[in-house]
């Protein structure tokens, strides 16, 4: 596309008080390299007659490259919204009319210096083609048969997409087909229920858009999102490669291993599980192992693993109700039996509540508060059950016929997760060290066997307990493998009613990527975005950084090791952008050298601070734009250049800025760490590693380490970034002005 | 899918944006119905998220940029459901949208607000401070325009306002209008209001001057707040250093909400730690009947529990009262594992308020609900899906998986026709 350029300045919101209009139009016409009169100025650029100002320059292959300095991009977008053209803006309210002294010296440097930068970022910037992979696939893999991955299966084949579902055992179903009765689901919370799975089994096996592979597992999954060969294997022999475009995870979970809780009694002939206690419920009366009598009083002995930081350091969300459920079995069941009930606390949230009232005003089951503190034989099968601090006194024993443990919830992909967390430690140490893990450990069972560089697995939330969750409350889906989503109990503990609800969500989000890539954009968080990074690669010097650092794992290895991308992996952070020292990979509409261009092209004064500040655009931005809006002053030497992300700024920036005789240059991004904040997942973390190297570009020029910069700011900081910002200027005022100025 | 008809989504919560937005980027034309003038619903109001403690605006943030570069989704702000008719694939709805007297041109100058000269109780801040009649429903708001609330414009004033503004952005003259919208389908997200705390007498809200609900201390949290983040309590703005939190104020309670309101246990445990940054050597105490923290929220509570300043009691409160003289909150409570009555003083209780359905005074036509007027999903008619907490208290977590899922039914309804 041939571009055609225009600029167009807004006087309103008080900019054209701030500054002088006619200077700024000098320069505008300078750094866009257009004669003065094609510099267009308008009273309120954003009212349909602004508006129309442009459209009239844009007809007949007119403009199609603008520059619209006026207000934050964050605002007035329906109004500047120009399909197919370059549009680059620049914010002179919130950056500057907002929070400036007007008709200073200062002010109209700050206001030059901006639509300088806009200019080059329309000059540098083209509109991006979406790079559409052929031959995608568009059917969904479900990894996991039980009432999450046949609800996964069955609402994508609900909306037109084919399925190919993979269960591990010969039978579909999970556990919830081994369920004697389920939960009640619905108001008012008083019956128990037909297992849901069971009506799910047939209407899977009766969906003409779902091929199911039972004793099946995924041996190998090779490629991209639209394009996954998956091969499956069936028990012990034949093999299938399967065509997928995106994957839902639904593994499921696995009880805790009751073997370690001796404490509570396993072990003894007649104490078992709440999942052993599904099998005696459904086979009739509820009967005992060790004599095959009727249990008349059964204890429930809640958090058997849960809440026990020598076992599981959480709550598995459903035993609550699952005892409760299993305690209306033994009472339907013998009209004569008694249930007690041992709990830390009786979780029923939302309006399970009901349920558990339900069970509550059955006088024939007791519920107390207990620590437990031992189950021992008591003779002819019966059992002692020892506790502390009930309602029914300090210490107690209660003698029962049978025990039923409440079993803790652990997610399949925990023993995965736990063995290439070893691995990888042991590796560290050396070759020997890995091999003798690897002769000594019982490789788990993994779930995927994906050929990604940076790991077989989906990688689960760091300090989640092996649990693939998202660590983002409002995205609930993310996870760093695009394309696979995770569901169901490998995500949280959570009961069926809450699975079958996540694995719709989880459909949604398999058929979004794949619609997604079939028009070759991104998914979330930048759903919109049809750039993609297109590397030089004849430049390339395989240091393998962008590899290791791509949050998502997008880039892949020759057998040469030379990088290259999968892009329908690829999330568009921009973090190869970032880590690349060839400085190679770029955007169509963002690259090292338009930010590089846009530092290089500020007027860097002899006398006076000069602060460039790379901002992430998503948190950190719109805090700026708030502190505008509350007219919150600031510095009228800082110069803010957003960036898609922390991950994508370049070191070589550090050197343009600093040859240029800039004095500080400040990074704002998101939290990192365990609650990290950033949308990319390890964008502001990267750079901020990246940045704590800089010491030796700034030791090549002889400057102090301290005049770069990276703080850490929530969208809700407005109030506190000015003060962070004038206390970095300090700092940097204090060095002296950098000696590079003026050269 | 463009030939395809759009989807309605009736609320612009967490939940309603999510819906909308999972359907707009598979594809689908959406309308959000939102009755406030802004979207983002309760979580606009939250100071934090637990367990992360992040700020809610930041998810908020990325949802609207959604929607800006999206642009399939179309929402009415200040809107609600007169009528609904029809069946899955065709359902006809009738809109009534309020005027918000201040039209597109409005490019949030602050100008009018300046200018006018009448005010109004903050409902966004639950009372605790004013505005004008012309304001901007919070700072980071969105849509980023301005309002004028005509329950308080003083029509004699001279419309300052009018003049005020240099872009022509106030319309006094704007009317309600009957929007009417052909859909394939429905999400029904309407969200959740607070149980009105003065119903429970014993509790003291409303006569007790430092006795506050849950969302007002999101709001005190708050940097946008009224107190400008600042935690002080209502009668002298005197800095907190011991504050008890009643649990379940209203919840489990067959004469108030018989169901479990699923937050208020994280909620009041995060709020702990909002007193606890902010004063170092306060102290707080959780009343309690059980504390709920569902699968990895236990370590949240166990980070909460391990601090030697927090302390907790299972017990319900059965009465809080006044101390006139110094204005401090006297909590009366029975340990229910001693059986021994406590009489404790606090500079100031919050109470655990419970969720109640936003449909329980309003009801939209076309559904049918329990007593306490939450959604029957399965009464539902095809094409209509009901999400988050408009079916059952949830959390924001729950609220999204849910709204993903809903998207997905959505498209069915569309599919299937």
């Amino acid at each position: 596309m041939e571009k055609k350029y225009g600029v167009y300045i807004c006087k309103g919101c008080g900019i054209g008080e701030s500054v002088d209009m006619q200077k700024l139009i000098a320069q505008a016409a300078k750094a866009a390299k257009l004669p003065a009169d094609k510099i267009k100025t308008h009273d309120i650029l954003c009212s349909p007659e602004g508006i129309a100002l442009i459209s009239a320059d844009m007809k007949d292959g007119g403009v199609n490259a603008m520059t619209i300095a006026a207000c934050s991009p964050r605002v007035k977008y329906e109004e500047f919204n120009f399909p197919g053209c370059v549009v680059s803006r620049i914010n002179l309210r919130e950056l500057l009319s907002w929070n400036q002294t007007p008709n200073t010296a200062d002010t109209q440097n700050l206001a030059e210096d901006y639509v300088r930068m806009g200019a080059i970022r329309a000059q540098k910037s083209e509109v991006p083609e979406p790079n559409i992979l052929p031959d995608l696939s568009k059917t969904i893999l479900v990894i996991g048969g039980g009432i999450t991955g046949l609800t996964a299966a069955l609402e994508s084949a609900n909306a037109g997409y084919q399925v190919v579902l993979v269960e591990k055992e010969a039978e579909l179903g999970g556990w919830g087909a081994k369920l004697y009765k389920q939960t009640p689901r619905e108001y008012p919370y008083d019956r128990l229920e037909e297992p849901a799975v069971i009506a799910k089994i047939k209407e899977v096996q009766g969906n003409g858009n779902i091929k199911v592979y039972t004793s099946t597992t995924v041996e190998k999954t090779e490629g991209q999102p639209g394009l996954y060969d998956v091969t499956l294997r069936k028990n012990g022999g034949s093999e299938t490669i399967i065509k997928a475009g995106a994957i839902v995870l639904a593994a499921g979970w696995k009880p805790y291993d009751a073997t370690r809780l001796t404490h509570l009694g396993y072990g003894l002939p007649n104490v078992v599980t709440s999942v052993e206690f599904e099998e005696i419920a459904k086979k009739g009366k509820i009967t005992r192992p060790s004599d095959g009598k009727e249990a008349k009083k059964v204890a429930f002995i809640q958090c058997a693993g849960s809440r026990d930081p020598e076992h599981l350091p959480y709550c598995s969300s459903f035993c609550c109700a699952t005892s409760l459920k299993q305690a209306k079995y033994v009472r339907e069941k013998n009209q004569d039996a008694m249930v007690f009930i041992y709990y830390k606390d009786i979780r029923t949230p939302g309006q399970t509540e009901l349920f558990y009232k339900n069970m509550q005003n059955d006088a024939g089951v007791l519920l107390t508060k207990a620590d437990v503190t031992g189950i021992s034989e008591a003779g002819g099968g019966n059992l002692f059950v020892e506790a502390e601090n009930t309602f029914l006194g300090e210490k107690i024993k209660v003698e029962a016929d049978l025990v039923v443990l409440a079993i803790g919830v652990v997610p399949a992909t925990a023993a995965p997760q736990q063995y290439l967390d070893k691995l990888a430690v042991e590796g560290k140490k050396g070759d020997e060290a890995k091999k003798t893990f690897l002769e000594s450990t019982a490789k788990p069972e993994m779930l995927l066997n994906l050929v990604y560089k940076q790991g077989p697995e989906i990688p689960t939330l760091e300090g989640a307990y092996g649990f693939a969750d998202s660590n983002f409350i409002c995205f609930q889906y993310e996870t760093r493998r695009t394309g696979i989503y995770a569901a169901g109990c490998i995500r949280q503990p959570m009961n069926m009613a809450d699975a079958a609800d996540d694995a719709a969500g989880a459909a949604l989000k398999a058929i979004q990527c794949l619609e997604h890539v079939s028009q070759g954009i991104a998914v979330h968080p930048r759903a919109w975005d049809a750039s993609f990074p297109d590397p030089l690669m004849t430049r390339c010097t395989s240091c393998k950084r962008c590899t290791e650092e791509c949050p998502f794992g997008a880039i892949e290895e020759d057998a040469k090791g030379t990088p290259f991308f999968k892009i329908n992996r690829c999330r568009r952070c921009g973090t190869c952008m970032g880590s690349c020292p060839e400085r190679i990979v770029s955007f169509k509409d963002y690259h090292v050298d338009m930010i590089g261009s846009m530092i290089k092209s500020l007027d860097v004064p002899d006398e006076g601070i000069r602060i460039i500040c790379l901002v992430c655009e998503n948190d950190a931005y719109p805090a700026l734009d708030t502190a505008g809006f509350n007219h919150i002053q600031m510095h009228p030497g800082i110069r803010f250049i957003p960036v898609r992300c922390l991950g994508s700024t370049n070191l070589v920036w550090v050197a343009d800025a600093f040859s240029r005789g800039i004095d500080g240059l400040l990074l704002l991004g998101c939290k990192f760490g365990e609650n990290y904040q950033c949308h990319f997942v390890k964008g502001s973390e990267l750079a901020d590693y990246r940045f704590s190297k800089v010491q030796e570009t700034l030791d090549k020029l002889q400057l102090e380490a301290d005049r770069c910069n990276l703080m850490q700011v929530a969208i809700t900081d407005y109030d506190k970034l000015p003060d962070m910002i004038n206390e970095f200027i300090k700092k940097v005022e204090a060095f002296g002005p950098n000696p590079f100025k003026g050269m | 899918m463009s030939e395809r008809k759009g989807v309605l989504v009736i609320g612009g919560g967490i939940s309603g944006l999510t819906a909308a937005l999972e359907l707009a980027e598979t594809g689908c034309d959406v309308f959000i119905a939102e009755k406030n003038p802004y979207l983002g619903g309760r979580v606009a109001q939250l100071n934090k998220y637990f367990p992360k403690l992040c700020p809610p605006t930041c998810g908020l943030e990325m949802n609207f940029r959604r929607i800006k570069e999206n642009g399939r989704v179309k929402f009415f702000t200040q809107a609600g459901v007169e009528k609904i008719s029809g069946q899955e694939g065709n359902y006809d709805v009738t809109l009534k949208v309020n005027p918000r007297y201040v039209n597109d041109r409005c490019t949030g100058c602050n100008a009018c607000a300046e200018a006018c000269p009448a005010e109004r109780p903050n409902d966004f801040n639950f009372g605790m401070d004013k505005t004008k009649a012309a304001y901007l429903p919070f700072d980071q708001a969105f849509p980023f325009k301005y309002v004028i609330d005509d329950k308080h414009c003083k029509a004699n004033c001279g419309k300052a306002c009018l003049e005020a503004c240099k872009y022509g952005a106030i319309d006094l003259g704007m009317k309600a209008e009957t929007v009417t919208l052909n859909v394939g389908s429905i999400v029904v997200a309407t969200g959740w209001n607070l149980y009105d705390s003065t119903r429970m007498d014993n509790l003291g809200f409303g006569k007790v001057k430092n006795v506050i609900t849950n969302m007002m201390m999101e709001r005190l949290a708050s940097s946008s707040g009224p107190t400008k983040g600042k935690i002080v309590r209502p009668s002298d703005g005197k800095a907190v250093s011991n504050v008890a939190f009643v649990q379940c104020a209203g919840s489990r309670d067959e004469n108030h909400l018989a169901y479990c309101s699923y937050i208020c246990c994280m909620a009041s445990l995060k709020q702990v730690t909002y007193i606890r940054e902010q004063y170092p050597e306060s102290k707080a105490k959780i009343f309690y009947i059980d504390i709920r923290t569902p699968g990895r929220y236990e370590q949240f509570y166990w980070k909460v529990r391990d601090d030697a300043n927090v302390s907790f009691l299972k017990g319900k409160v059965a009465r809080i009262t006044e101390d006139e003289a110094t204005g401090d909150v006297i909590v009366e409570a029975e340990d229910i594992l001693s059986g021994r009555k406590i009489k404790e003083s606090f500079d100031m209780v919050v109470l655990a308020a419970g969720m109640e359905s936003s449909l329980k005074e309003s009801r939209l036509p076309e559904m049918s609900y329990t007593e306490d007027g939450f959604i029957l999903p399965s009464k539902l008619k095809k094409g209509i899906t009901a999400v988050g907490t408009a079916k059952s208290p949830v959390d924001v977590q729950r609220s999204v998986q849910d709204a993903t899922g809903a998207a997905l039914k959505g498209i069915q309804s569309l599919v299937r026709r």
